[in-house]
């Protein structure tokens, strides 16, 4: 299983990469091999302020669904418009392709919070 | 937990496992699309020995069958198997099965592994006619290798010609050089293929002999959240989803083994039922806008007046969108209707079809 080490995680699953005061999210690739084949990304908060551990939108896999949280307070710019018709990116390419939203971060002191990678392997335990 | 003799495989094959029913079960291998598409284009095996069977004995086993069941068991032949419920006396459904007929006075009964005791003691409470009962649960291993591919993959196992079985018939035989093999022409995935039904000590050497066999057909091992998308796409009823102590086998869809010829626990009761009309009815929805329905949302109409609630959903692997089976009231029930499902605080539009989705 793979774990970037540049990214930040949190205890939902999520993985988070730092870009200035903006950052992108997705769910790791622990969160998707869990969740099995995913068929839809059901995101409707484009242009929302979301609260830290709000819900953002929803993955939906054959068998489960799944709340997906804001890491931190923030916007919501932009989702990963290529998720629409190709939900298995998420499955086959977590990290990289199958990013879900970019959001401004609303107070980057909220982003010292987040797990290290060595955390998020402890936290699942691998 | 509980565990079937082929639990160490499939967890040395990499299976995820998961808690079903108290048995430690392979949940998926390959991955459930994957696994889905081997069962409808090639074939699958399941390991399906968390199925309870009872062996029914005597001189009046078949009056108590037609007792406790809904189906007319008296069509049966040796080597006939017939799909039927086990109707409680409110209404509901204590279970659904399948009863073989071993031979005039010997008859198998498979229950659903959630049931097995529940079943097994309202079978008794109705035992006035001498029968001999016995649970062969725990001994007795089930795997249902199912797909267009089955017959050919398993033929080189027995001299029985699998593919000219009837659905819905058995033979007992010798296979994979093991004696006394029931070979059930059944399933749950209108894929078609064979049950197999074995003592546990032979699970390992059957697993083995399939596998080889079904090598050059493809043959792969399928978890059960394959077996659930499959069993959907066909429109089948899943107990504790679509049907459960609470629901009537004629509300259910279920009128086709519900056979007032005779008389059985509740009959006069369900009997009335069907002349007064019923007021809900099982349907399958395919969803017209994006969303997938998943058990217990609710239905709506039009104005979001609750109409009913999804026992059953999923996206299709085979068909690439989102069906389910619900209980919408009659007025709702034709096909076409427009209904939505409530998903996450919003309707989302569906219509009613017809079952089975994959066709």
């Amino acid at each position: 299983m793979n774990f970037p080490s540049e990214l930040k995680y949190t205890k939902d699953h999520e993985w988070v990469r730092i870009e200035g005061n903006t950052a992108y999210i997705g769910i790791t690739d622990f969160a998707q091999h869990e969740l099995g084949d995913i068929v839809y990304i059901d995101i409707n908060t484009i242009g929302e302020h979301v609260a830290k551990e709000g819900i953002f939108g929803t993955v939906e896999a054959v068998k489960t669904v799944s709340d997906l949280f804001m890491p931190v307070r923030g916007q919501v710019l932009e989702v990963n418009a290529a998720l629409d018709a190709n939900p298995e990116l998420v499955n086959s390419d977590p990290f990289g392709d199958g990013w879900m939203v970019k959001i401004t971060v609303s107070d980057t002191k909220e982003l010292e919070e987040l797990l290290s990678v060595e955390k998020y392997k402890a936290l699942i335990g691998a | 937990m509980k565990t079937t003799a082929l639990t160490d495989t499939h967890i040395k094959t990499g299976a995820k496992m998961v808690p079903f029913a108290g048995y430690n079960m392979p949940v998926t291998y390959a991955g459930i699309n994957a696994e889905h598409d081997t069962v409808r284009k090639a074939v699958g095996v399941f390991d399906v020995s968390h199925m309870g069977e009872f062996i029914l004995k005597g001189e009046k086993v078949l009056d108590l069958i037609q007792k406790v069941t809904t189906n007319d068991a008296s069509k049966l032949y040796d080597g006939k198997v017939q799909y039927s419920c086990l109707p409680n006396e409110n209404g509901g459904i204590v279970d659904d099965l399948l009863v073989y007929r071993l031979n005039e006075k010997t008859y198998m009964l498979v229950v659903n592994a959630s049931n097995i005791e529940k079943d097994w003691d309202w079978i008794s409470k109705y035992n006035d006619f001498g029968v001999e009962m016995k649970n062969i649960s725990d001994r007795t291993s089930l795997l249902a290798v199912q797909g267009p591919k089955a017959a050919e993959a398993l033929q080189s196992l027995t001299d029985v010609d699998l593919a000219s079985m009837e659905y819905y018939t058995f033979k007992r035989s010798i296979f994979a050089g093991i004696n006394n093999v029931i070979i059930s022409a059944t399933g749950y995935t209108g894929a078609g293929g064979f049950e197999i039904y074995f003592d546990n000590d032979h699970a390992e050497t059957i697993w083995n002999a399939i596998f080889k066999a079904g090598e050059p057909f493809g043959i792969k091992p399928i978890g059960l959240a394959a077996r659930d998308t499959l069993r959907l796409e066909m429109g089948f009823c899943l107990y504790g989803n679509d049907i459960d102590d609470t629901t009537s086998p004629l509300e259910a869809g279920l009128g086709w083994v519900t056979k007032f010829s005779k008389d059985f626990v509740n009959s006069e009761a369900l009997k009335q039922q069907k002349e007064a009309g019923i007021s809900k009815k099982l349907v399958g929805f395919e969803m017209i806008e994006r969303g997938i329905p998943r058990h217990n949302y609710e239905i709506v109409d039009a104005e979001g007046n609750v109409i009913g609630k999804v026992t059953s959903g999923t996206q299709s692997p085979s068909l690439q969108k989102a069906v389910g089976l619900g209980y919408v009231s009659n007025t709702f029930a034709k096909e076409g209707t427009e209904i939505y499902i409530k998903i996450r605080d919003q309707k989302i539009k569906a219509k009613v079809v017809k079952p089975p989705f994959y066709k």
